[in-house]
């Protein structure tokens, strides 16, 4: 998105003809236009932005007056423009390919805890005056705004990449996926299938505040994905593994290309010597990595502020109580290099942060939203995240981890006389009050006598958030970050987050078997 | 956008696909109108309203294929993104089984009613949306002082969409539908139980007692107070039926023709053998009139009919689309679901619990997973405790674990509540020794 370009776009075509240069072709990259893609989008300013999405202050200013026109307290104006790609491989050929384009923008309005919201796709100042007068009518009386001069707060660059997605056609990536599938194919005749996609997005966005703060961003994402399936005396197993993060193309190295398929690969055939373990309450061993999932659903959610304004989470009377060891701290962090769930400023404009869930065994914060901060009078903790436009913003994780703690993974592992090893992770879900919640375990070990012994395979863990908490009696000093493409979803909204954990030894937690 | 402003807009956009290379071109234009309310603390939490619109376009040339969709749709735009759109798909593999379906599988005749469309959606005033949600609100709170919250909700949607394909199919479709819901938290020790209820239609004059969807709603997290695991072992199962349209998923992902074809399916080879208990009997009715699944053709245009999937416990069809069909040689028959009935049996849920000795009655599943290669599944569950036809206590936090191929068989009764609110209108199912696993 060369400036000089969409400027002069801007001047000569008004503003309904702008929003026509913001279609990027990346599905195209080897025809993109030079001066396009001379300008790499981090060093992009905020006219580039009010230019990409033909917006001034002024009009910014006219459409918060009329969402405020009915009294209430607050508005705000979230503009994005996303690009999705995927390209796919199945039976041994780049065959499929789609792109899918966001663009809109979306109008909030807070009266009190109350919420108003509505959202254009195509932005103009009378469309979004439209959106901006149902929006107001959350508020019922009448109100007068003054226009405010819009001032940017700090932005840090959390997720640099050499080359914008932009940049990058799809005959770019197609040799990664044929390099990959043959790897594949070579390294295990029992393979007998195999499906990969590459994808990457890129989203742009920027909010303006009714209180003057205004805030942009640019947030790239790439991933590989790898399922395949194997065949052995007629009997058939499938599995799957993916890298994914804040990246650019650069992120798929020679090594990374060649763990995707030697991994992906291990991972399925490994499953021909699976067994699933008994049923019952046991001693879980979770490795390090992805296992952090544990943590997403045992105590993630139920600190996010909105449930604990409700009083509905089973951790709303926790804060500044012990609830675990003092070895366990557990943080919510957006600021992660390059992590899938980092963000440099979240979709209310405010700039992210390292959030402690739990310091050294006791309750610290919530995860705030704007909503929640002004209940609880504290200040946002950075994780009013959305959707889309098409959504208003709720407090969401980030990237959630457990810190470092005293023990060996080795010493972990033979202080264990029966009980599993869980390695890897397809899905959870928990319920906020009550605080049971389940993780899928894909594949893992049995632990006997102190040692790994059989592989498992599809089995559910089931616990209560605040219990599985006290029972972490030994915690490694092995911290891995989940390196897969997580979603959350929350009330119909997804987003992206990441996990981590050090190896960890749950003294008691009932695992499903047969 | 109306539906001849859609339709001609899906022309232009085909033309200018194959004016740029295309060989064929499906195009699919959608727009939407939907309210939505969220009330708390006898106050209104959200009132979101929008409009929407979104169009998508597959391409192929040279038998290379590929999709693409933006909420752009004006013409500058569109041109652009259909050129490089046309452009791109050339860099990819050519693949002989991608060209659109044959035109003798599109519907002959479009003019059956299926009755899904209020064509009073717009007569709805959001003042009456609201009082809804505050009715749904009042009743749940007067049902227990233990309750800590409630949230209720309305959502409404009038939706349209028209379909081109450019070897000879332009199909227009659309409905209304409006939801009423609540979701209650009540006190149990540290724990905030929770439960819901909701209940939606096709028409606004249908709209379910609200009284009915709050008490309801509230008794259901009341039930729940006490909770807790029972021990591992075998218990037969009741499963009501608003939860087991979950398992029916452990069907239907295993019979797309894509899992036969991709080898991830444990039911290849398994067509017109029995695949679970002679009582079940399942069908894919696309007519019912109102129905929330209901359609005369599909996402790629096949005409649709009524076709029985699972006879007396035996496997009847695959779910073949266009694609897939091509790949596998066989002919193509949907591969979307529409309206799942079953051949219904005589006892309501509480001749169920009636006749059970020693069970559980599962409401609720929370997470897991199945493995559709190999049939394996194991599921997080909520319910309650059953003890010689009794209601004894509330369980939580235990798992359901099992494999497809031995769990169907141990289907021994088919309840007579099909969900009305769903378009899976599963019943009440019972199932003899099943492997829970708890304390």
């Amino acid at each position: 998105m060369g400036q000089k370009i969409s400027r002069r776009t801007f001047l000569e075509r008004g503003t309904k003809g702008l929003v026509a240069t913001a279609i990027i072709p990346t599905f195209l990259g080897s025809n993109l236009d030079k001066a396009f893609a001379a300008t790499k989008p981090v060093d992009m300013k905020l006219q580039d932005y009010f230019v990409h999405f033909g917006v001034d202050e002024k009009v910014i200013n006219d459409v918060m007056s009329v969402a405020l026109s009915k009294g209430g307290d607050y508005c705000d104006l979230f503009f994005e423009h996303s690009i999705n790609n995927y390209v796919g491989l199945e039976d041994k050929a780049v065959n499929r390919a789609y792109t899918d384009i966001s663009f809109g923008v979306g109008i909030r309005v807070i009266k009190g805890d109350q919420t108003g919201y509505s959202f254009t796709e195509e932005i103009t100042p009378e469309t979004m005056k439209l959106a901006a007068k149902t929006a107001a009518n959350i508020a019922d009386t009448s109100g007068k705004f003054n226009p405010v001069k819009f001032k940017r707060g700090e932005k840090p660059d959390y997720y640099p990449i050499q080359t914008p997605w932009e940049q990058i056609g799809i005959d770019k990536k197609i040799p990664y996926l044929q390099q990959i599938n043959e790897k594949i194919f070579a390294e295990d005749n029992r393979i007998i299938k195999s499906n990969l996609w590459f994808t990457n997005e890129t989203r742009y966005m920027m909010v303006a505040t009714s209180e003057g703060v205004i805030q942009y961003d640019y947030q790239p994402m790439g991933q590989i994905s790898v399922s395949c399936n194997a065949e052995q005396n007629g009997r058939r197993e499938q599995n799957y593994f993916d890298l994914s993060g804040r990246r650019g193309i650069e992120f798929f190295t020679p090594a990374n290309i060649d763990r995707l398929a030697k991994e992906a690969v291990h991972r399925t055939v490994e499953l021909f010597e699976a067994v699933k373990p008994e049923a019952g309450e046991m001693p879980v061993i979770l490795a390090a990595g992805s296992s952090g999932i544990l943590l997403h659903e045992a105590i993630g959610h139920g600190m996010e502020a909105d449930f604990n304004r409700k009083n509905v989470s089973i951790f709303s009377d926790k804060i500044g109580k012990p609830v675990a060891e003092k070895f366990v701290s557990i943080v919510d962090d957006g600021t992660n290099q390059n992590i899938r769930g980092s963000i440099n400023v979240d979709d209310e404009g405010v700039t992210t942060e390292k959030t402690f869930l739990v310091e050294n065994g006791t309750m610290k914060s919530f995860l705030h939203d704007r909503i929640s901060s002004q209940f609880y009078k504290v200040k946002s903790t950075g994780s009013g995240r959305r959707e889309s436009f098409r959504y208003p913003p709720m407090p969401r994780m980030r990237n959630t981890y457990m810190l470092p703690g005293p023990h060996k993974k080795d010493e972990i592992i033979a202080s264990v006389k029966k009980g599993i090893y869980a390695e890897t992770f397809t899905n959870g879900q928990v319920y906020i009050g009550a605080g049971d919640f389940t993780f899928y375990v894909k594949s893992g070990y049995l632990v006997e006598d102190g040692k790994l012994t059989k592989p498992i395979k599809d089995v559910n863990i089931i616990g209560n958030g605040p219990k599985v908490l006290a029972d972490v009696v030994m915690v490694g000093d092995d911290l891995a970050m989940a390196e897969g493409g997580w979603t959350c979803g929350k009330n119909g909204q997804s987003v992206p987050v990441s996990m981590g954990l050090p190896t960890v030894k749950v003294s008691k937690i009932t695992v499903g078997g047969v | 956008m109306d539906k001849n402003e859609k339709i001609n807009l899906a022309e232009w956009v085909k033309d200018k696909a194959l004016k740029h290379g295309a060989d064929q071109v499906t195009v699919n234009i959608n727009s939407s109108r939907s309210v939505e309310v969220s009330y708390r603390d006898k106050k209104i939490e959200k009132l979101q309203e929008s409009t929407e619109s979104g169009l998508s376009v597959s391409i192929y040339a040279d038998h290379k294929y590929s999709g693409h969709s933006t909420s752009d749709l004006r013409k500058e735009s569109l041109e652009k993104f259909i050129e490089e759109a046309v452009a791109g798909t050339k860099y990819l593999s050519a693949d002989e089984f991608r060209k659109l379906p044959d035109p003798k599988y599109y519907p002959t005749a479009l003019d059956k009613n299926l009755d899904l469309t209020d064509n009073n959606y717009s007569k709805v005033d959001t003042a009456e949306r609201v009082k809804m949600a505050k009715e749904i609100e009042e009743a749940a709170l007067k049902v227990s002082d233990k309750i800590i919250s409630v949230n209720s909700g309305y959502y409404d949607s009038y939706y349209q969409n028209v379909l081109l394909q450019s070897n000879g199919f332009v199909g227009e479709s659309g409905g209304t539908y409006f939801v009423v819901d609540a979701s209650v938290s009540v006190k149990d020790g540290d724990g905030k139980p929770e439960d819901s209820d909701w209940g939606s239609t096709r028409f606004f004059n249908e709209i379910p007692s609200r009284q009915e969807i709050g008490i309801s709603a509230a008794n259901r997290a009341l039930k729940k107070i006490g909770q807790k695991k029972v021990a591992t072992g075998k218990y037969d199962m009741i499963v009501e039926n608003r939860a087991a349209s979950r398992l029916l998923s452990l069907f239907t992902s295993a019979m797309s023709a894509r899992s036969i074809q991709q080898k991830s399916s444990y039911l290849d080879g398994m067509l017109d053998k029995p695949i679970a208990s002679e009582k079940l009997t399942i069908i894919d009715d696309p007519f019912v009139q109102k129905g929330f699944g209901s359609k005369l053709y599909d996402s790629e245009g096949l005409a649709v009919k009524k076709r029985m999937l699972i006879e007396k416990g035996v496997l009847k069809t695959y779910l073949v689309d266009n694609y897939y069909g091509r790949k596998t040689g066989m002919e193509p028959n949907s591969g979307s679901l529409s309206n799942i009935l079953l051949e219904y049996g005589n006892s309501s849920l509480a001749d169920l619990v009636k006749k059970t000795k020693k069970g559980i009655l599962v409401n609720g599943f929370l997470g897991g997973n199945n493995n559709s290669t190999t049939g394996d599944f194991s599921f997080g569950i909520v319910g309650l405790l059953v003890e010689n036809g009794e209601i004894v206590q509330a369980v939580n936090e235990m798992n359901l674990s099992g494999n497809s191929k031995d769990f169907w068989k141990q289907l021994s009764e088919i309840g007579n509540d099909p969900n009305k609110y769903s378009s899976v209108k599963m019943p009440s199912l019972l199932f003899e020794g099943v492997a829970f696993s708890g304390s």
